[in-house]
C-alpha cells in the first residue's frame, strides 16, 4: 500500500504585499539583504508573510507544511550568508537562472548558528524542514579558510548536521541537492558527497528526502548516493524523466521516493490529472518496486513563480495526491 | 551591410580620425517622470493618460538633448518610454500575459510575462519613439531593441514546445519591426541579447535569430549586437558568423580581463567597446577613459572602433550617468587628436 504525500521543496515567493513592504524597509542593494539580525519591523513583516503561506498550504490540502524560506534572500546559500564566519561579496548568478545571490566566502570556522531552527521555532504548524544539502551548499560557497575541497565539504556537512540537530520536531526534512545534477561530483568526491549527506541525515529523527533537480544525477554519483542512509531520493521528472527513470531502473532507489512532477519554473498550471499521470508513469516504469511513500512535489523551489500561479500549483498538487492515493 | 561609419561623423568634427561615440541605450529617468507615472496609475487622481504622454514626450526630449549636450555622435532618447527591457515589448506583442512579479535578486523583482498563445505583432513597438527622437535632434539616432532570444529566455513559455521555437517566432516579429523603423528612416539598429551571456551554449540559436532579423533589411542599415556580463570565450569566435556590423561588448567592468579572447582570432566586425562601467557610481576620469579606449586598438583599428559605456546607464544617479558620457566623449576626441598626430602606439593603431 503506497502513501502519496503532497509536499514542496519550499523556497516560496513572498506575497506581493510583503515584496513591497520589505523592499521599502530593507532596500534594494546587496548590503540590504538579510543578515540574521533584522529589525523588529522586518521580523514582523516576515511573521505575517509566514502565517499567510502556512495557511495557504493548509487550505490547499498539502500533506506536509513548510515554513516557506521567505527570508532566504540568497536562496540555498542562506544558511551560510547569515553566518558570522562568512563574508558576503558580490552578486553572482544562481545556477543557470536569471537570479543572483551574494557570494558567501567562508573566512572562519563554521560553528553552530541556529538561524534555520529559530525560523522554524517561530512557525506554528510546520511539519517539514528544508535545508540545502551539504554538497550544493559547498558548491555555492567559496572557501577562504579550510584550504581544500574535501575539508570544506566536511566542514559544511558538520555545520548542517548541527543546524539539523537543532531543528524542532518535524515529520520530514528535505535536503536540496541540485548541484549533484548541475555540477556533479567527480571521482572520490561522489563518495564524499554521499557521506556528507549521510552525516546531515543522521542528525535528525525525521524522514529525510534528498531532492535533486535541473536534470538527473550521472550514474556514478547516483550509485554512491544510494549508500547514504536517507529515506528517499527526489527526482526531477519535469526536466529529465528519461535519465531519472533509467537511474532508478538500473540502480534501484529507496523504499520511499520523491517525484518532482510539477514545473516550479513555468506558469502553465498542470491539472491534477496530469500530475497524477506523471506519478503513475513512474510507478508503471518501476514495476518491480512498490513504494511505501511517494512524495509528490514540484521539481524546484517555487519563488520563480508569480504568486497566483504558485497558489494554483499547490492546489493542483494536493488534489493530484488525493487521486493517486485513492 | 554597412556603407560606412563616415555618415555618422558630425559635420563640425575637428579631427581627421573619427571614433564614433554612442551609448547602449537606457538612461536614468527624471524623478518627476516616475512621479507622473504613479499619478497616472492612481485612480483617485485626475492626472490622465494624455498628460502622461506629454510627460513622456518631455522626458524623451530632455534626455535626447542631454545626450547631445554630452557630445555623443549617435544618440538615443534614454528609453524613457520603456519601463523594462522585456516587459515593454511583451506588453505590445499579442500572445503574452502578465501574472505578477518574480524575484531576480534580493528585493528586486520583474513582472516576468508568460507566452500563453502564438505570438504576433500586436501594438506598434518603437516607430513613434524613433520618429519623436528624430524630430527633436539632428544627430544620428540608434534604436536599441531587445533581442528575441532574450525575450524568449526571460519569459515563461506556456505555448511553444521549446524556447528555441519561441525565439524564432519572436525574431520574425523583430524583423517586421525593423522594416517599419527603416521605412520611418532609422539607419542604426542595436539588438540587445544579454541572455546569451547566461546560456552561451545557445549561440547557434542566437545566430539563427539574427539571420531572421536581418532578412530583407537594406544594406545601408547598420546592425549591432549588444552582449554583456558573460564568459566571452564560450561564444567567440563563433559569433563572428553573425550577420551584424558591430559587436557592442561590456569589458570595462572586468578591467579588460577578457580582451585577450578577442585577439586570438581576427575580429572581423566593428567593435563597440565598453569604456566606462555602468555599475559603479564614480565617474571615470578622462585620462582613465583614454587608456580604456586605447585597449580597443588591441582588437581593431581606429576606423572600426566605436566608443560606448559597458551597458545601459539607467541604474546610475543621473548626474553620474551624464558625467560618464561627457568624459567619454572628451576622451574619444583626445584619442582622435593623438591618432592624428601619430602618437598612439598600441596594436592596430600603430601604423
Amino acid at each position: 500500500m503506497t502513501e502519496a504525500i503532497a509536499t514542496t521543496p519550499g523556497l516560496f515567493p513572498l506575497p506581493d504585499w510583503a515584496k513591497e513592504e520589505l523592499a521599502d524597509l530593507k532596500g534594494h542593494q546587496k548590503g540590504d539583504l538579510i543578515s540574521g539580525s533584522e529589525s523588529g519591523e522586518v521580523v514582523e513583516v516576515y511573521e505575517r508573510a509566514r502565517s499567510e503561506v502556512i495557511e495557504r498550504q493548509q487550505a490547499a490540502g498539502l500533506d506536509r507544511i513548510v515554513e516557506g524560506q521567505l527570508r532566504w534572500d540568497d536562496m540555498l546559500a542562506h544558511p551560510l550568508a547569515v553566518h558570522d564566519s562568512v563574508e558576503t561579496r558580490g552578486i553572482v548568478r544562481y545556477y543557470d537562472n536569471n537570479n543572483f545571490y551574494r557570494e558567501p566566502v567562508v573566512a572562519g570556522d563554521l560553528g553552530y548558528d541556529g538561524d534555520v531552527a529559530a525560523e522554524l521555532d517561530a512557525a506554528a504548524g510546520v511539519d517539514q524542514a528544508v535545508l540545502p544539502g551539504p554538497y550544493s551548499l559547498s558548491e555555492l560557497a567559496t572557501d577562504d579558510h579550510y584550504g581544500d575541497e574535501a575539508a570544506f565539504l566536511d566542514a559544511v556537512a558538520g555545520f548542517l548536521a548541527g543546524e539539523a540537530d537543532a531543528l524542532p520536531d518535524v515529520e520530514t526534512l528535505f535536503l536540496l541537492e541540485p548541484s549533484l545534477v548541475t555540477d556533479p561530483p567527480g571521482d572520490d568526491e561522489d563518495r564524499r558527497a554521499s557521506a556528507a549527506i549521510d552525516r546531515v541525515a543522521g542528525a535528525v529523527e525525521a524522514d529525510v528526502v534528498v531532492h535533486t533537480y535541473w536534470g538527473a544525477i550521472p550514474e556514478k554519483p547516483y550509485a554512491h548516493l544510494m549508500d547514504a542512509d536517507v529515506d528517499a531520493v527526489g527526482f526531477d521528472f519535469v526536466s529529465d524523466h528519461e535519465t531519472n527513470i533509467y537511474n532508478i531502473q538500473e540502480y534501484g532507489t529507496k523504499d520511499a521516493i520523491g517525484l518532482g512532477v510539477v514545473d516550479g519554473q513555468n506558469t502553465l498550471v498542470e491539472t491534477p490529472d496530469e500530475i497524477a499521470e506523471r506519478v503513475e508513469w513512474v510507478r508503471e516504469n518501476v514495476p518491480a518496486q512498490e513504494f511505501e511513500t511517494i512524495y509528490a512535489t514540484p521539481n524546484t523551489g517555487l519563488f520563480f513563480l508569480p504568486v497566483n500561479k504558485f497558489e494554483a500549483k499547490l492546489e493542483a498538487l494536493a488534489a493530484a495526491a488525493e487521486e493517486v492515493s485513492a | 551591410m554597412t556603407d560606412g561609419r563616415e555618415r555618422f561623423r558630425p559635420p563640425d568634427h575637428d579631427n581627421d580620425h573619427f571614433l564614433m561615440t554612442t551609448v547602449v541605450g537606457s538612461y536614468p529617468k527624471p524623478k518627476w517622470l516616475n512621479r507622473a507615472k504613479d499619478l497616472a496609475e492612481d485612480d483617485d487622481h485626475d492626472f490622465d493618460d494624455d498628460q502622461l504622454e506629454e510627460a513622456l514626450d518631455d522626458a524623451a526630449r530632455l534626455i535626447t538633448d542631454e545626450h547631445v549636450r554630452a557630445g555623443l555622435d549617435v544618440v538615443v532618447d534614454g528609453e524613457m518610454r520603456r519601463n523594462e527591457m522585456v516587459e515593454y515589448f511583451a506588453h505590445r506583442i499579442d500572445g503574452y500575459e502578465f501574472n505578477g512579479r518574480v524575484k531576480v535578486w534580493g528585493h528586486n523583482y520583474f513582472d516576468k510575462p508568460s507566452v500563453v498563445e502564438a505570438v504576433s505583432y500586436g501594438e506598434e513597438w518603437l516607430v513613434d519613439e524613433y520618429e519623436f527622437t528624430a524630430g527633436v535632434t539632428d544627430r544620428p539616432i540608434k534604436v536599441p531593441i531587445t533581442g528575441p532570444y532574450t525575450l524568449a529566455s526571460w519569459s515563461f513559455n506556456e505555448h511553444y514546445d521549446d524556447d528555441e521555437g519561441l525565439a524564432y517566432e519572436l525574431a520574425d516579429l523583430v524583423n517586421e519591426e525593423i522594416g517599419r523603423l527603416v521605412d520611418a528612416g532609422a539607419t542604426y539598429i542595436q539588438i540587445d541579447e544579454p541572455a546569451l551571456a547566461t546560456t552561451p551554449d545557445d549561440h547557434a540559436i542566437v545566430g539563427e535569430c539574427l539571420d531572421r532579423i536581418v532578412d530583407d533589411v537594406p544594406e545601408h542599415v547598420r546592425v549591432g549586437l549588444h552582449v554583456c556580463y558573460g564568459d566571452y570565450f564560450r561564444i567567440y569566435p563563433e559569433i563572428l558568423e553573425y550577420p551584424v556590423d558591430e559587436f557592442d561588448l561590456e569589458l570595462c567592468n572586468g578591467q579588460y580581463e577578457q580582451l585577450d579572447v578577442f585577439t586570438e582570432h581576427d575580429f572581423t566586425a566593428d567593435l563597440a567597446l565598453g569604456v566606462v562601467d555602468a555599475h559603479t557610481a564614480e565617474v571615470e576620469s578622462v585620462e582613465q577613459i583614454v587608456e580604456n579606449i586605447k585597449r580597443g586598438f588591441e582588437v581593431v583599428p581606429p576606423e572600426r572602433l566605436t566608443v560606448s559605456p559597458d551597458c545601459g546607464l539607467k541604474l546610475l544617479p543621473r548626474e553620474v550617468a551624464y558625467g560618464k558620457m561627457e568624459n567619454m566623449v572628451q576622451a574619444a576626441r583626445q584619442v582622435e587628436a593623438e591618432l592624428d598626430a601619430g602618437e598612439v602606439d598600441v596594436g592596430f593603431a600603430r601604423d
